[in-house]
C-alpha cells in the first residue's frame, strides 16, 4: 500500500485541481479583462444571472448590435457568394478597428450594396422584360409567319383545329358560331403571346383548355436562354406560347389565367414588316442595358471584393465581440454599481496566468483600481478539467464520448492511447494494410499546419481530428501484421527461412502426412509455412481467439484495477470491499482461470478440449475430468473458484445499495437533530 | 389490427414518430411564454426566439421587425418541417399528413374567392395564403365567377373535388355563399377524414376519432353562435353540421333551434366533457368561448403523445405548432402595439 503513494503523482491520471475563485472588475477594465481572460482559456464562469431573461441582462444592447452586425456580415458573405466571387484566403492584416468604427463602416457598406442592388434591380427587371419580348417576337413570330402564308401546312391545320374544336364542343356559345365564318379570313383569330416558366407551362395549358372549354390553340417553343429571376437570382428555363383563340370572354379569361400563373404577355405585332422594325428596337435598347447592367455589375463586384478582403477578419472579430459580451452578461454589479463580480472555476496551476492578465488588463485600461482575484468556498462539486495536447486529444474525445470522468476521477484516456490503438490492431492485423493506413495518417500529419483552422467536411474532419489515433493504429497493425505474418492475407518469409521442410523431394505427402521440423522455430511471429496447409485455419483460429482471450481479460482486470485507484483515492472503503473485492473475484475465478488453462495448454502442448472444461465446471463439477485434465488438482480447485464465483455475485450486487442508503437516512436523523439542537440553543439564548 | 401496432408500427412509421416526437419537444414552454410576455420591443422577442429552434429562421431579418415576418418566418419553419416528414412517410402516412392540409386549403380557396369578389389583387392575396394550404392552380381561383366554375376550372384537380359535390351550383358567389361553401366543404373534409381514421383502425382510430369529434363539435358550436341573427334557417344550419362527434346527432337537433348564446350554453353543458369549458365562462359571454375552446384543444392534443405507435402525434404536433405560432402573433401584437397588459388574454400554453 505504501509503495502505491509513493509513487509519483501522474499528472493525465486525474483531471486537474481546480478551485473556485471570485472576480471584482472595476467597470472600466472589464471588457479589457475578459478579453484577455478568453484568450487564455482557463477560466470557467458561472453564470450569476441565470434567473433573468437574455433581454434584461447587463449588455443586451452589446450582445444585440453584435448580432445586428453578424447579420450584415452574413448578407455580405451571401452577396459575395451570388455574385461568384472567388473566396481569398488571405485576409487583410490591418490594425484593429473598433468594434463601433466597424458598426459604422458596416452600416455604410450595407446601405451601399442595398442601393446598388435596388438600382440594378430595376434595370434587371427592364432587361429581363426586353429579353423576354426578344425571344416571344423570335418564336411567336415563327408560328405567325407560317400561319400567314397560305400554302403553308400549319395554317390548315389551325383552320382545322378551329373547326373540329367546335364542331364537337357543343356548349360552344351561339356568339362564336356565328363568328365562325369570318374566322376562315384570319383576323378574326386572334391571339396572345407571351413566356411562362417550364414548370408551370403544363397546368398553364390545362386551365386555358378548361376555362376555353377546349376552343383554343396552344403553340409553344422553348426559350433560347434561360432569364435570371429576380427574386432568387437563379437561372429559370422559360417557354414561349402563342394562344389562338376567338371571342372577347376568351381573351379575357385568357388575361386573366395569364396573371394567375405569372405568365408576361407581349403583344406581337401580325405584321412581319412592323415585325422586324419592333425587334431591331428592342435589339438596341437591349444593348444599351446590357451596357449599364454591366457597368452597375463591375461597380458593385469592386464594392464586394474590397468587402470579401477584410469579411473573415471582421467575421471573428464580431464573434469574439459577441462572446464577450455574453461573458460579462453572466457577471453581476457589485452593490456599488461600480464594479462587476464574476464567479469561476480555474485550474489550480493557471491562478499565476490569470492574475498576470488581470494585471495586464488593469495596466492597458489605465484603471486606477486592480482587478481583485480571491479564492473561495466552493458551492457546488468542481467541474471536470484535462489538460490535453494535440496528441492525447482525440483520445480523450474517444474515451468523453462514453462518458465524461468525475472531477479528480482516474482518467482512461491515459490507458486508451495504447490500448484503443492495439486493440484495433489485433482484429486488423495485416501489415500491407498498417502501411497504407500509416501513408494516410503521415499525410494528415504533414498538412497539420495548413488543415488546422480550416472547415472541413463531417468525414475529414473525423479523420483529421484522430490523425495520431490513425497513426498509433497503423503502427500497432504492423507490428501484429509481422507477428501475424501477413501482407494483404499473403505470407513473407522475412525473418529467414521456414523451421519445416518436406519429407522428400516430391513433397506429394505434404497435405496428407504432413511436414517434419528440421530446425528452430521461425525466428518472429507465424511461420510462412502455415500457409496453405490443412491445419492453417485451426492453427491460426487457436492463435487468434486465445490472444484476444487473455487480452480481454488483461483488458478487463485493468479496469477494475482502476476503479480500486479510484476508492482508494476518496477514500472509500466501502467500494473497495463490496465492489472491487468481488468483482476482482468473479473475474478471476471464471475468465482468469480460463487465461490460466488456455497459457497452461499452450506450455504443455496438451490436447485437452478447454470448451469441454468450463462447460462442465458449471454443468457437473463433480464429474471426473478424464483426459482434459491438464493439473494436478484441478478438479477441487474448479469447485472452489465455482463457489468464489456464486458468492461474488450477491456480495457484489446487495450490500452496497443497502448500506447507502442507511448511510443517508443516519445523515438525514443526524441533521435533523443538529438542526433541532441549534433552533434550542437559539430559542435558551433569546429567553 | 388493434393492439397489434407495436409489432409492425416501426417499420414504416418509428423514424418519423421519433422526428416529431423530437420536434415536439422543442415547443415553447410556459417559461418561455413567460420570459415572452415580458419583452419590451419585437427585437426583444426576436432575441428569445434566436435561443430556440427559431433561431435559424429569423437570424438573417434586418432590425426593424414587424409581426408579419415573425409570423412568416415562423410559419415557414413549420412547413419545411411538414414537407420534411412528407418526403419521408410512406402510405397510408403519408395520405394522412396530406389530410392534414385541406383544412387550409379550403381556408385558402375562401380567401382568394372571397379577395376577389372584392377586388383585391390577387398577388397580394396569396401573400396572405397558409403555405400548407397552397396548390400549384391556386392563383386561378380568381377567374371563377360561380360554383361550377370554380370547380370544373381549378377545384376538380385538387383533393378537394370529392367535397365539392354538395355545394355546385350555378349562383353567383357571394359573401354568404363563400361561408356556406367554406362550412360544407369542411364538414365534408372533417366526415372523409374521420373515416379515413376510422380505417386506419388502431390505436390512430381511436385517438384521432377523438380529436376529430371535438374538432366538430367545436365548429357545430361556432357555426350555431355565428349564425345567430342571419337569414340561414334552421334546416340549412343543420346541415352544416358534421355528421359525428359527441353531440351527433341529439345535440345538433337541439343546436339547429338555438336563438342566443346561453341557449347554446344549455345545450352544451348537457355533455359532461364540455361542461368545463362553459363553467369557466360568465353568461352571456362569448369572446371567451375561443381561448376556452383552444385551451381545452391543446390538452387534448397533448394527451396525444402519451400513446405510442399512433398517427394522432402528426395531427396534434401540426396542430400544437399552429397554437404556438397564433400565441407568438398575439404576442408579438401586443408588444408592438403597447397593450402588454392584454398579452395573457390570447396566449395558450401549450405545456
Amino acid at each position: 500500500m505504501e509503495f502505491f503513494d509513493n509513487l509519483p503523482a501522474m499528472d493525465l491520471m486525474r483531471s486537474e485541481k481546480m478551485t473556485f475563485v471570485q472576480l471584482i472588475i472595476p467597470f472600466e477594465s472589464a471588457h479589457r479583462a475578459i478579453t484577455y481572460l478568453g484568450e487564455l482559456g482557463l477560466l470557467q464562469f458561472r453564470d450569476l444571472n441565470a434567473d433573468r431573461s437574455p433581454f434584461q441582462r447587463t449588455f443586451v444592447n452589446q450582445v444585440k448590435r453584435c448580432g445586428e452586425m453578424s447579420r450584415k456580415l452574413r448578407f455580405f458573405k451571401d452577396q459575395i457568394s451570388k455574385a461568384g466571387l472567388v473566396s481569398s484566403l488571405h485576409s487583410a492584416t490591418q490594425p484593429d478597428v473598433e468594434l463601433e468604427e466597424l458598426e459604422i463602416q458596416l452600416a455604410e457598406h450595407e446601405h451601399e450594396l442595398n442601393e446598388m442592388n435596388g438600382n440594378s434591380e430595376k434595370l434587371r427587371q427592364a432587361y429581363n422584360e426586353l429579353l423576354e419580348f426578344k425571344m416571344v417576337l423570335q418564336k411567336a413570330g415563327g408560328f405567325l409567319v407560317s400561319g400567314k402564308s397560305p400554302v403553308v401546312v400549319e395554317d390548315r391545320e389551325l383552320d382545322e383545329n378551329i373547326h373540329s374544336n367546335g364542331d364537337y364542343t357543343d356548349t360552344a356559345s351561339l356568339l362564336e358560331k356565328e363568328m365562325r365564318p369570318e374566322t376562315m379570313e384570319q383576323s378574326r383569330v386572334r391571339f396572345i403571346s407571351g413566356i411562362i416558366c417550364k414548370s408551370k407551362v403544363q397546368i398553364f395549358e390545362r386551365m386555358l383548355f378548361r376555362a376555353t372549354r377546349g376552343n383554343m390553340l396552344f403553340n409553344q417553343a422553348p426559350a433560347d436562354e434561360d432569364i435570371v429571376d429576380p427574386v432568387t437570382s437563379e437561372m429559370v428555363e422559360k417557354i414561349v406560347f402563342v394562344v389562338f383563340f376567338s371571342g372577347e370572354q376568351a381573351r379575357m379569361k385568357i388575361l386573366k389565367i395569364c396573371e394567375a400563373f405569372g405568365a408576361n404577355c407581349y403583344p406581337v405585332p401580325e405584321d412581319i414588316a412592323k415585325q422586324r422594325q419592333i425587334s431591331q428596337e428592342v435589339l438596341s435598347r437591349l444593348s444599351e442595358i446590357e451596357t449599364t447592367l454591366d457597368a452597375g455589375y463591375n461597380h458593385r463586384n469592386k464594392a464586394l471584393s474590397s468587402i470579401q478582403f477584410h469579411l473573415n477578419k471582421w467575421m471573428s472579430m464580431v464573434r469574439r465581440e459577441k462572446a464577450i459580451y455574453d461573458t460579462l452578461n453572466m457577471l453581476n454589479f457589485d452593490v456599488t454599481k461600480k464594479c462587476l463580480v464574476g464567479e469561476g472555476w480555474c485550474p489550480i496551476f493557471a491562478k499565476a496566468k490569470i492574475q498576470e492578465a488581470l494585471q495586464r488588463a488593469t495596466y492597458d485600461s489605465n484603471s486606477q483600481v486592480g482587478i481583485i482575484f480571491h479564492e473561495m468556498d466552493a458551492p457546488e462539486s468542481p467541474p471536470t478539467f484535462f489538460r490535453t495536447n494535440r496528441f492525447t486529444s482525440a483520445f480523450q474525445e474517444i474515451v468523453d464520448a462514453y462518458g465524461v470522468a468525475g472531477y479528480q476521477e482516474a482518467n482512461p484516456a491515459v490507458y486508451t492511447v495504447v490500448t484503443f490503438p492495439f486493440l484495433f490492431a489485433v482484429m486488423f492485423g495485416d501489415w500491407g494494410h498498417g502501411i497504407c493506413l500509416l501513408l494516410g495518417a503521415l499525410v494528415l500529419i504533414a498538412q497539420e499546419r495548413k488543415l488546422t483552422g480550416q472547415k472541413l467536411g463531417s468525414f475529414m474532419e473525423m479523420l483529421f481530428g484522430g490523425r495520431y489515433v490513425l497513426l498509433l493504429m497503423s503502427l500497432f497493425s504492423i507490428y501484429c501484421g509481422l507477428i501475424y505474418n501477413e501482407f494483404f492475407s499473403v505470407p513473407f518469409y522475412i525473418f529467414g527461412g521456414s523451421a519445416y521442410k518436406c519429407r522428400d523431394a516430391s513433397c506429394s505427402d505434404a497435405h496428407s502426412v504432413g511436414l517434419i521440423k528440421y530446425q528452430d522455430p521461425y525466428p518472429f511471429g507465424v511461420d510462412p509455412r502455415w500457409r496453405g496447409s490443412r491445419s492453417e485455419l485451426p492453427f491460426l483460429n487457436s492463435l487468434k481467439m486465445k490472444m484476444s482471450i487473455l487480452l480481454g481479460v488483461v483488458q478487463m482486470n485493468l479496469g477494475i484495477i482502476l476503479s480500486y485507484f479510484n476508492a482508494r483515492f476518496f477514500k472509500s472503503s466501502l467500494d473497495i470491499r463490496f465492489q472491487f473485492v468481488p468483482q476482482m473475484i468473479f473475474l478471476n475465478s471464471l475468465f482468469g482461470y480460463l487465461s490460466l488453462l488456455i497459457v497452461i495448454k499452450w506450455c504443455t502442448g496438451s490436447q485437452a478440449d478447454l470448451y469441454h472444461v468450463m462447460i462442465y465446471m458449471f454443468l457437473s463439477p463433480t464429474d471426473d475430468l478424464g483426459e482434459n485434465q491438464l493439473f494436478w488438482g484441478q478438479k477441487p480447485l474448479q469447485i472452489i473458484l465455482l463457489l468464489l464465483a456464486l458468492i461474488a455475485v450477491p456480495w457484489m450486487l446487495f450490500p452496497k445499495p443497502f448500506i447507502l442508503k442507511k448511510l443517508h437516512s443516519e445523515n438525514q436523523i443526524l441533521h435533523g437533530s443538529i438542526m433541532r439542537n441549534l433552533i434550542l440553543v437559539r430559542s435558551l439564548c433569546t429567553k | 389490427m388493434y393492439g397489434f401496432e407495436a409489432l409492425t408500427f416501426n417499420i414504416h412509421g418509428g423514424y418519423l414518430e421519433a422526428i416529431v416526437r423530437g420536434h415536439r419537444a422543442s415547443l415553447l414552454t410556459a417559461a418561455d411564454y413567460n420570459n415572452l410576455c415580458q419583452c419590451e420591443t419585437l427585437d426583444d422577442i426576436k432575441m428569445h426566439l434566436s435561443a430556440t429552434e427559431y433561431g435559424p429562421y429569423l437570424q438573417n431579418e434586418p432590425s426593424p421587425l414587424h409581426t408579419t415576418t415573425i409570423v412568416e418566418k415562423c410559419t415557414l419553419k413549420l412547413v419545411d418541417e411538414y414537407k420534411q416528414m412528407l418526403c419521408q412517410a410512406t402510405e397510408p402516412l403519408s395520405t394522412f399528413l396530406e389530410y392534414i392540409t385541406y383544412g387550409h386549403m379550403i381556408d385558402n380557396v375562401v380567401l382568394i374567392v372571397t379577395g376577389t369578389l372584392h377586388e383585391r389583387d390577387v398577388q397580394e392575396l396569396l401573400e396572405k395564403c397558409h403555405p400548407l394550404g397552397m396548390f400549384d392552380s391556386i392563383a386561378t381561383l380568381a377567374v371563377a365567377q360561380n360554383m361550377r366554375e370554380l370547380y370544373r376550372l381549378v377545384l376538380v384537380d385538387t383533393p378537394l373535388a370529392p367535397y365539392f359535390s354538395e355545394c355546385i351550383t350555378s349562383e353567383d358567389l357571394d359573401d354568404m355563399n363563400i361561408e356556406i361553401m367554406r362550412n360544407t366543404l369542411y364538414k365534408a373534409y372533417l366526415e372523409d377524414f374521420y373515416r379515413f381514421c376510422q380505417k386506419l383502425g388502431g390505436a390512430t382510430g381511436e385517438i384521432m376519432s377523438d380529436l376529430l369529434a371535438f374538432e366538430a363539435d367545436r365548429r357545430a358550436v361556432n357555426i350555431t353562435i355565428n349564425s345567430i341573427g342571419t337569414e340561414l334557417t334552421r334546416d340549412d344550419r343543420k346541415k352544416l353540421y358534421s355528421n359525428f362527434g359527441l353531440l351527433y346527432p341529439y345535440g345538433h337537433e337541439e343546436l339547429a333551434v338555438c336563438e342566443d348564446i346561453d341557449q347554446v350554453r344549455g345545450v352544451m353543458e348537457k355533455y359532461p366533457p364540455y361542461q368545463s369549458i362553459f363553467s369557466k365562462l360568465s353568461y352571456g359571454e362569448s369572446q371567451m368561448l375561443d381561448k376556452a375552446f383552444y385551451e381545452e384543444e391543446v390538452k387534448r392534443l397533448c394527451l396525444a403523445f402519451e400513446q405510442q405507435f399512433h398517427y394522432g402525434v402528426f395531427f396534434a404536433y401540426m396542430r400544437l405548432r399552429e397554437q404556438e405560432i397564433r400565441n407568438l402573433m398575439w404576442i408579438s401584437e401586443c408588444v408592438a402595439q403597447n397593450q402588454k397588459s392584454r398579452v395573457h388574454d390570447s396566449v395558450v400554453f401549450i405545456f
